[in-house]
């Protein structure tokens, strides 16, 4: 797939509608270690993340980093042992509990990312249709049969159980549960998970349409290229920090406008860039708050890094989490 | 197809049935027979008999036989049909089973039948409302029933509602005097009340426990979270989701839960005097009543085996996910 045909949507404007705003959400997790000594942990920090109408937001982090959560901590369904902190609007509206719970199943939908989630008891109809009072339930069934023949499924497949689909089948099929609602937001919780070219091809593009339709998406993935291949900005993820927003044109040639070493890093171990691979991993502990999260991969860090840990700051639009750049651009 | 499967299982359930019976008499008799009850005492009772007569009866039950042909002789009768004659009752074994076992069912269904009623909603309510106060009392009394003995909760309540309050009688199934032929359906009814209540009493607590985790896990599942997701909430979630994922295990369990009710049933009957199986397994023991006894081995043998194959009928035939595998299978 060529760069030119990947950007040219026609109805991404300069700045569409805010749908959601999230800013400096922190999630952290209470746990008990040894004995009844508790101890909280935490897994989300300082997250800023917002998404406009029409607007595909690709999360990027690998996997521990953290980025399932936002997609539970939008749609209000995060563990009881779990705090979240900061702040969410919809709509201009501040999302708390109460309003994400009647959003969800209406204006914000979730798709996840394997069979898992579907009741295994349950007919895939039934489970897509959902909890809908009788006399909606013909119009909802109607609906359905038209998804089905966007998404080119089969109509007798409302029968049959989720054990009974194939991988392909899944995938729509969990697109299908959040089309029926017709949802402004979209976040779709790593919708391509092991897949080859094609079906990724085919799934991205189902996320496309749904764009053009006007909806916000958020793509949570831990695959560069897929988040390269749809989304309008790039959110990447370390160590359950955001430490970048980029534009996703920006990851193109020698990827000389990523900002975050780390970005650049990942950017430059694609096989089609260098396949330079980089030693270390991420540090999962984050109670310890002394030292920049990267500092200990990082290969140009300068003194400030060794004892305190960046803000996010705004660079011509973007955002990142680095002293260097700080530096480089004099803030 | 699905008829042929069925067919398939209760025929290959019938031979399984057939070989365990088998075993079963087979070990039990020997177990018997090597155990140092002598079967003609026990048939001439108290009677004193001259050396040459018991010599007679020795050779006419053939005491002096082979072990191997004593138990091809026990198996060749049982195949007839011809359970021996109790020792106590002096009527064929068939019938004294026949009669006791009809009245021990009514108490055992009737307790079942409560127990898995009551002890699933309760479950399902504290699982539903995990961390409540109702969650708490559900668990709390859950726990209390299941650590307390049958016969001990069956004490108490023939103390507080025979003997204190003198709502029901203290036992028997039938009123003193009256003949067994004579009694009502209300008079009965009244008698069964008490102890099929200590069963229920006991068995609702398990069913109970296990309903409430069983929900919890599925309430932590992904499946129940993306409903969540999807908006649906409260107890019409719990009832498309919850419900639906864990009344298969449930039933199951309380179907396999049959050995444990027939181990109950012995002990309540005690308590309450009831004339069911259990009292008449208890008495042909203490008796060595050997032909009632072998019998009774045998009918519970059956009884549990149907238990448990209802509850494997259930998983083959109903859960779709394992209905899809077995059709693959053939």
């Amino acid at each position: 797939m060529s760069e030119d045909k990947i950007n040219n949507r026609e109805n991404v404007t300069k700045s569409p509608k805010t749908l959601l705003n999230v800013s400096n959400i922190s999630i952290s997790f209470f746990q008990y270690s040894k004995g009844l000594k508790k101890i909280v942990l935490h897994v989300v920090k300082e997250l800023y993340l917002d998404v406009g109408e029409g607007e595909i937001v690709a999360v990027l982090g690998s996997s521990g980093s953290g980025k399932s959560l936002l997609a539970h901590a939008i749609l209000g369904i995060l563990p009881g042992n779990s705090l979240l902190e900061g702040e969410m609007k919809y709509n201009g509206k501040i999302l708390d509990q109460k309003l994400k719970e009647e959003l969800r199943g209406d204006e914000i939908a979730l798709i996840p990312q394997s069979v898992d989630f579907l009741d295994p008891l349950m007919k895939i109809g039934d489970q897509i249709i959902g909890d809908v009072t009788d006399d909606k339930k013909e119009g909802k069934k109607r609906e359905m049969t038209k998804i089905f023949k966007n998404y080119n499924l089969r109509e007798d497949i409302a029968d049959l159980y989720p054990f009974q689909l194939s991988g392909g089948m899944t995938r729509r099929v969990l697109f299908s549960t959040s089309m029926i609602i017709n949802p402004k937001l979209v976040v779709a919780d790593e919708p391509t998970p092991g897949l080859d070219e094609k079906p990724i091809e085919e799934t991205l593009n189902y996320l496309k349409t749904m764009a053009n339709e006007g909806r916000g998406i958020i793509l949570i993935t831990h695959d560069i290229q897929t988040a390269v291949k749809v989304a309008d900005k790039v959110v990447i993820f370390y160590s359950g920090y955001v430490i970048e927003v980029n534009r996703t044109e920006n990851f193109s040639g020698n990827g000389n406008k990523l900002l975050h070493p780390y970005t650049r890093a990942l950017y430059k171990a694609l096989p089609q860039n260098g396949f330079k691979l980089f030693e270390g991993s991420q540090p999962m502990n984050m109670d310890k708050e002394d030292k920049c999260i990267y500092y200990d991969r990082c290969r140009q860090s300068i003194e400030k890094c060794s004892h305190s840990n960046p803000d996010l700051v705004e660079i011509d639009g973007m955002k990142v989490r680095c002293y260097v750049v700080e530096k480089s651009y004099e803030i | 197809m699905s008829r042929k499967k069925l067919i398939k299982f209760l025929g290959l359930k019938a031979g399984t049935l057939i070989v365990l019976l088998i075993a079963v008499s087979v070990i039990s008799f020997i177990l018997v027979e090597i155990s140092p009850i002598d079967p003609v005492r026990m048939y001439i009772g108290e009677m004193s008999l001259s050396q040459e007569k018991l010599d007679d009866l020795n050779e006419y039950w053939g005491v002096n036989q082979s072990l191997a042909l004593k138990v091809v002789n026990w198996l060749g009768n049982l195949a007839n049909g011809n359970l021996g004659t109790s020792l106590i009752y002096r009527i064929p074994v068939t019938e004294v089973i026949g009669e006791r076992f009809q009245a021990s069912f009514m108490l055992i269904f009737i307790s079942w039948l409560f127990s898995g009623i009551l002890g699933f909603f309760l479950g399902v309510l504290a699982g539903f409302k995990k961390g409540t106060w109702v969650d708490k009392g559900i668990k709390i009394y859950s726990y209390i029933v299941c650590s307390a003995p049958v016969f001990w909760i069956g004490l108490i309540l023939l103390m507080i509602f025979s003997v204190q309050l003198g709502w029901f009688p203290t036992g028997l199934a039938v009123p003193i005097g009256k003949l067994a032929g004579n009694v009502t359906l209300v008079e009965w009814l009244h008698r069964l009340v008490l102890p099929a209540l200590t069963l229920s009493i006991t068995g609702i607590a398990q069913i109970a426990l296990f309903t409430r985790s069983k929900l919890v896990e599925v309430s932590s599942s992904d499946y129940f979270l993306f409903a969540k997701a999807r908006g649906e909430k409260g107890w019409s979630l719990i009832k498309r989701h919850g419900i639906r994922n864990i009344i298969l295990p449930a039933i199951t369990l309380q179907f396999l839960s049959f050995s444990e009710l027939f181990g109950g049933t012995i002990l309540v009957e005690q308590i309450f005097s009831y004339p069911g199986i259990g009292q008449a397994a208890v008495t042909a023991g203490l008796q060595s009543d050997i032909p009632l006894l072998l019998g009774i081995v045998l009918i519970s043998t059956i009884f549990v085996f149907c238990g448990n194959s209802i509850a494997d009928l259930f998983y083959k035939f109903l859960d779709p996910r394992i209905k899809e595998s077995e059709a693959n299978e053939f």
